[in-house]
């Protein structure tokens, strides 16, 4: 039988073994799992590498969705806006249910060569249709297309075009 | 009149809360009698209110009365009878009444079963319970008052949200939450036991019980869920790391860990400050788990919209239950002195280390869901932490976890030796062996070490049952005599362990899984798994209140028919939305997962197929660890053995079972 001494000591070495890996083992996870959100304005800004990978949300403009098949899988093309820039992205596979013209989505992938496309792996429009994921509700607030603060987020319809104008008579209308 | 009934009760129930808390606490003080007894009828009181309260809500919705803002946002005329019911609590305000129904019940199932224990620490369990229970009671009727009405009413209300228009609405919040809430009396016995100073043996087995029911449902609603978003989501995910998966796996690592740990406090009156703070820890990871997600701080799926007021409200009743019980922790905890000694090597040792690894892990989880919000917080920076961090850091973390869960049943109390305990279950690493070539021969690493580990644990569970009746030693009838008259904890705990192995079975062979999308008109096929799968037709049908497009196809094997399955499309014309309803079938070892996902213009449909080995496993494991826990809770001592507390300190060691 041990002294009550040396068990907590064991006790004591045995957390600090159990912590010590934990740490480690979060550390190598963060440095290769992190993915950081940007809106189609930050993309432009940032201009991140071809092949890394990120999150691109925004919302689905208006008359942009084509969709079709290669080789025998459905394939999607849309472009994400805030309102300000769009980016066109490519997705192969099923969309999700709620998926649909002037919804916010939130799409993680990686840019091409040339930063001509966004190709996403995974489309997430999870939510109702009044629902606004955070992250796209902090980009257009950024853009300043919408504040919740003011109210409902504006059509879907006013988010092919650009200009605040066309938003502001849609809205009303 | 009946929802201006049900707000009244509402009120009345705050009331009575308030009155729990005062008498609850400061009757023992008193000590008197009158005041001593009050609490326990206070507590029921206090249910059979909030039970009116819930009662109203429901009624409002069964009849669709819209003057109530709750019933004509999340129901309609053209809902079904059912989901009017369960619609109830299938939004904030409505869910928050739910929980404090069940807060409610249990503090009433403490006040009419907690006969035994002594009335004074359970006047103070009650006045802890009815403390909480009163914040959160305000909390609902202030800001968050689910009887709110409106004027006019709408003509028809704009309905429920056709994902939750499924019967897991019906069975996974109630559950869930009754397992989240649960925690609270642990937390009130271990907030008590500070007031009053002292914790021992008595204290471990009356906690215990309360810790494992609300273990068992909160293990059975984590469960439902995941396998609710099996067959909703359409892509045959069951776990995704979300935060609000996470923050309801938090509760879970550290009540699994408080109902090992509550074991040593109880044979061995050891770990009792540590045990008191895992109490304390658990039920403050639920009230972050339920309230977290409400408060709009983290970014999930199932993000219930929220005003910023609440959230403030819900941050400083946190504030305020978790650290005014940590501060209390801190002052009274250095006077609570363990009295049981032990080797490293020995059933406590084992117990230990379960507590460590599992505390480890809730620690990884809780990093990983807080990070991205303190980052945004600091430095305005949006990132996620997704899957893969938690598969990396969370992973290896459960290996000496699996590893030493089948050794350590096997070892005795106070000192033991590994040998002999790894000489019982040596053919259990031979099969984990076997398994792990076979596998990884096929190219599968992850697959082979998933299925190894489970290998292993299932073998342990097996040998500890067969150890106990003493199969193969005496003859097999008596062996199955002795099934029934083992203490029901042990057969319990063996099956706990058992239906653990069982889960990492399914997740490990989900990771064998294969799947295809594709284009198929009426008439083609497409080849996956060894089976063959061929679109027949696509057809209207029609729903209660959506309109759907269902996909007829049929699955063979060798030219051999297997079986035809009916993937669905549903438009719900209410809401205007779209949902997608998968088909599958299960041999019980392997799920076949169908998705309709769009059709286009010439007549062909978009399909995604799958094929999920060992799928099931993965929520039979979870109900074989319920069912576990529900064994152990039927053992003699809970249910006869009434616990005394001693007078004088037992010598150390005369306490071993």
């Amino acid at each position: 039988m041990m002294s009550r001494k040396k068990r907590r000591l064991w006790i004591v070495v045995a957390c600090g073994i159990g912590l010590s890996s934990a740490v480690a083992l979060m550390l190598v996870a963060f440095r290769s799992s992190l993915s950081f959100f940007l809106s189609p304005q930050q993309v432009l800004a940032k201009r991140p590498a071809p092949g890394m990978v990120f999150r691109l949300g925004g919302i689905v403009q208006a008359g942009t969705v084509v969709m079709g098949t290669r080789d025998g899988k459905p394939y999607t093309t849309f472009r994400i806006t805030d309102g300000q820039t769009a980016i066109p992205v490519v997705f192969t596979g099923v969309l999700p249910g709620l998926f649909r013209q002037g919804q916010g989505v939130v799409t993680i992938g990686a840019m091409t060569r040339g930063d001509r496309e966004f190709v996403a792996s995974t489309v997430l429009a999870k939510h109702g249709a009044s629902y606004m994921p955070r992250d796209v509700e902090m980009a257009l607030r950024k853009a300043g297309k919408w504040n919740p603060k003011f109210g409902p987020p504006p059509n879907a319809a006013a988010w092919d075009d650009k200009s605040p104008r066309a938003i502001e008579a849609d809205s009303k209308g | 009149m009946i929802p201006t009934l049900g707000h009244f009760a509402l009120a009345l129930a705050l009331a009575i809360a308030a009155a729990q808390a005062v008498i609850g606490l400061f009757g023992p003080m008193l000590r008197d009698r009158i005041l001593l007894r009050a609490a326990p009828a206070l507590a029921i009181a206090q249910f059979l209110m909030l039970g009116a309260a819930f009662a109203a809500l429901v009624w409002a919705g069964v009849v669709s009365d819209f003057t109530v803002r709750n019933v004509a946002e999340f129901s309609s005329s053209t809902t079904p009878l059912f989901y009017r019911i369960t619609g109830t609590w299938g939004n904030h305000d409505g869910s928050m009444l739910l929980w404090c129904l069940i807060l409610s019940l249990c503090g009433a199932t403490v006040g009419v079963f907690g006969t035994n224990i002594p009335s004074s620490l359970r006047s103070r369990v009650l006045g802890v319970l009815g403390l909480v229970s009163g914040g959160f009671l305000l909390f609902t009727l202030t800001v968050s008052d689910p009887f709110r009405r409106i004027w006019p009413p709408p003509l028809h209300g704009a309905g429920v949200n056709p994902i939750l228009q499924d019967p897991g609405l019906a069975v996974h919040p109630p559950i869930l939450y009754t397992g989240y809430v649960g925690f609270s009396i642990a937390f009130a016995f271990a907030v008590a036991a500070l007031i009053e100073g002292r914790v021992d043996a008595a204290w471990g087995r009356w906690v215990r019980p309360w810790t494992l029911v609300s273990w068992v449902f909160l293990t059975a609603g984590i469960c439902f869920g995941s396998l609710w978003s099996y067959y909703t989501l359409g892509w045959g995910g069951f776990w995704f790391w979300d935060p609000v998966e996470n923050v309801a796996l938090l509760p879970w690592l550290t009540g699994t860990a408080l109902i090992h740990s509550a074991i040593v406090v109880e044979k061995r009156e050891a770990l009792k400050t540590w045990s008191v703070l895992l109490a304390i820890a658990t039920f403050s990871l639920s009230l972050c788990g339920t309230f977290l997600v409400r408060s709009g701080l983290l970014n999930s799926v199932h993000a219930f919209a929220a005003s910023p007021n609440q959230g403030l409200f819900i941050l400083v009743l946190l504030a305020l239950t978790i650290g005014g019980s940590l501060l209390l922790f801190a002052f009274r905890a250095p006077g609570l002195a363990a009295t049981g000694v032990f080797a490293p090597v020995s059933r406590e040792g084992a117990l230990i280390l379960n507590n460590i690894f599992l505390c480890v892990i809730a620690a990884v989880v809780f990093t990983g869901t807080m990070y991205p919000p303190f980052v945004d917080l600091l430095f305005g920076l949006q990132l996620s932490v997704g899957a893969p961090f938690y598969d990396q850091a969370v992973l290896p973390l459960t290996a000496p976890l699996i590893l030493a869960m089948a050794v350590g049943p096997m070892l005795p109390w106070k000192r033991g030796a590994i040998g002999p305990a790894l000489a019982k279950i040596w053919y259990g690493a031979v099969l984990a062996l076997i398994v792990f070539a076979f596998v990884l021969f096929r190219g599968h690493a992850i697959a082979a070490l998933g299925l190894a580990g489970a290998a292993w644990v299932i073998v342990g569970a097996l040998v500890d049952l067969a150890e106990r009746v003493r199969l193969f030693r005496v003859p097999p009838g008596q062996s199955f005599a002795r099934l029934f008259t083992l203490p029901r904890a042990q057969v319990g705990a063996a099956l706990g362990h058992l239906g653990f192995g069982v889960t990492v079975l399914g997740i490990a062979g989900m990771t064998l899984r294969v799947h295809t999308v594709t284009v198929l008109h009426p008439g083609q096929s497409v080849d996956l798994g060894g089976y063959r799968w061929t679109l027949d037709r696509i057809s209207p049908a029609q729903g209660p209140n959506y309109q759907a497009r269902r996909a007829t196809i049929t699955v063979t094997r060798h030219g051999r028919l297997v079986m035809t399955m009916r993937p669905e499309r549903r438009f719900f014309t209410a809401q205007k939305v779209k949902t997608v309803a998968a088909a599958i079938r299960t041999n019980g070892v392997r799920n076949m997962f169908a998705t309709f996902a769009g059709e286009d213009n010439s007549g062909g449909g978009e399909f995604r197929f799958n094929v999920h080995p060992f799928a099931p496993e993965i929520w039979l494991g979870g109900l074989i660890m319920a069912l576990g826990g529900a064994i152990s809770l039927s053992d003699r001592r809970f249910r006869v053995g009434a616990p005394v507390r001693s007078k004088l300190r037992k010598p150390a060691g005369s306490a071993t079972v």
